[in-house]
């Protein structure tokens, strides 16, 4: 497949550990880069990147699973939506195992609640075309990739004029978390593998105030294998000269300036608040709620919705695998008591957690 | 959820798009990008909608690089 094959080379992947590993011998002192993004979490565990890396380049993975990221009081309103028998809840597939305090959408759909699975937040809106009787609840989770989608679908539904469909949302950015990371001393984070289809629309600019606040060198770094090898390679070479700068290693999808009009619609419909982040709590500015012009789309301000507080099963450890400081294999329920047939946390449900992609391939 | 695929645009219709990987034919929205994206033009499927055109040119320099950088001659 074009864009991809190419970019999965083993010879060439091969090739690049060994540049890696004569690079590392240069360091004074063992580095942490962190992934950011599921999608990196699940490449390098798919394709073993671990294993090519010397012991003094330690990759950590980092909170870019957004089903991962979201509270468990998301979830219950999510449920409380579900309960109404007047109401059609539409999502994405991956949220529907995830388990808030005392049950999860699969349960509740098991048990008649009308939950549908989408693709597009647009086949959502086509859900409250179709069905005028109903009200569509429709669960806006995601990082800057998902959350202009779901602007788009609160622009058509408002174009269509359309009075039935509305988005429960629970948007993150992640710039945000990522300043709180690097702050972390525990931590250690030398560098970062900055997100790669986030960035296709924030831009590298971005993470610029990051690495002028901080000196932490930032690459924004695409998903195939050789993609995250040269990532790795460019992070080495910036420790390696003492520089610290925002490089783009994935030039083919993403520019300095990211997607102008994905950015202008974003602007149009969210407006930044705070957010609740799962393991890290609430952070500043690092979420995205629906403008009030726009309310009539809000299901927080169209449903009457409890205040969540959220009860999550206190032996999951998906705080600290979210953190980057606990890995998946140290936690005592990986694999016996929680697997992703029947996850105890929220790491362990989509194919992005860190707790899911070390089930699947890091075995 | 996040993930994107790299398509290839095989027919447009306003800002619906029909794009394809693999043999698989999806449709999609362009509404998030510059109006000039066209029929044979690359892009990332993201929720339905093309989130980035992707850029030919980039994408030959970045594996001649890998190449070049990385091969075993540069190394001794
Ligand atoms: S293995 Fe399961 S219980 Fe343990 S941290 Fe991961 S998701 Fe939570």
């Amino acid at each position: 497949m074009k864009f991809q094959d190419e970019f999965r080379d083993r010879n060439l992947v091969g090739i690049m550990a060994d540049n890696i590993r004569r690079m590392a011998l240069q360091l004074k002192q063992p580095v942490n880069f962190m992934e950011v993004c599921g999608t990196h979490t699940m490449s390098i565990y798919l394709y073993g990147i671990r294993s090519l890396l010397p012991d003094n380049v330690r990759l950590v993975s980092g909170p870019g699973c957004p089903v991962c990221v979201t509270p468990v009081g998301y979830l219950d309103k999510a449920l409380v939506c579900a309960a109404d028998s007047d109401t059609i809840v539409a999502t994405f597939g991956d949220m529907l195992r995830v388990p808030g305090s005392e049950s999860s959408l699969m349960e509740q759909r098991a048990r008649g609640a009308d939950i549908r699975i989408v693709y597009s937040p647009l086949d959502a809106v086509a859900l409250a075309k179709d069905n005028p009787g109903k009200r569509i609840v429709f669960l806006g989770v995601g990082f800057e990739t998902t959350a202009p989608t779901v602007a788009a679908s609160i622009l058509e539904a408002a174009r269509l004029g359309l009075a039935n469909y509305c988005v429960l949302a629970a948007h993150k950015t992640m710039p945000v978390p990522m300043e709180i990371l690097t702050a972390d001393p525990e931590l250690n984070l030398r560098g970062y593998l900055c997100p790669a289809h986030v960035s296709t629309v924030i831009g590298g600019k971005a993470y610029q105030p990051l690495v002028e606040k901080y000196h932490i060198p930032c690459v924004v770094t695409g998903f195939e294998p050789a993609d995250v090898m040269q990532g790795i390679e460019m992070l080495l070479a910036q420790v390696l000269a003492g520089e610290s700068r925002v490089e783009i290693q994935y030039k083919r999808a993403v520019t300095w300036e990211g997607n102008p009009k994905a950015q202008a619609i974003l602007e149009r419909v969210f407006t930044p608040c705070d957010a609740v982040w799962r393991g890290l709590g609430v952070l500043p500015g690092s979420g995205l709620n629906i403008r009030k012009e726009l309310a009539g789309f809000d299901a927080e301000q169209v449903l009457n919705l409890p205040m969540a507080e959220g009860s999550e099963n206190p032996a999951c450890r998906c705080g600290e695998v979210l953190k980057g400081k606990l890995a998946p294999f140290d936690c005592p329920l990986f694999a016996g008591v929680c697997t992703p047939e029947s996850p105890v946390g929220a790491c362990m449900v989509s194919s992005e957690g860190t707790c899911a992609a070390a089930y699947k391939y890091g075995r | 959820m996040c993930l994107g695929v790299p398509m290839k645009i095989l027919s447009r219709n306003g800002d619906s798009i029909i794009a394809e990987v693999d043999g698989v034919q999806k449709e999609a929205s362009v509404m998030l990008l510059a109006d000039d994206v066209a029929v044979g033009d690359y892009v990332i499927v993201h929720a339905g909608f093309a989130i980035s055109r992707l850029d030919e040119a980039y994408a030959e320099e970045t594996i001649r690089l890998m190449k070049e950088v990385f091969s075993p001659e540069d190394m001794q």
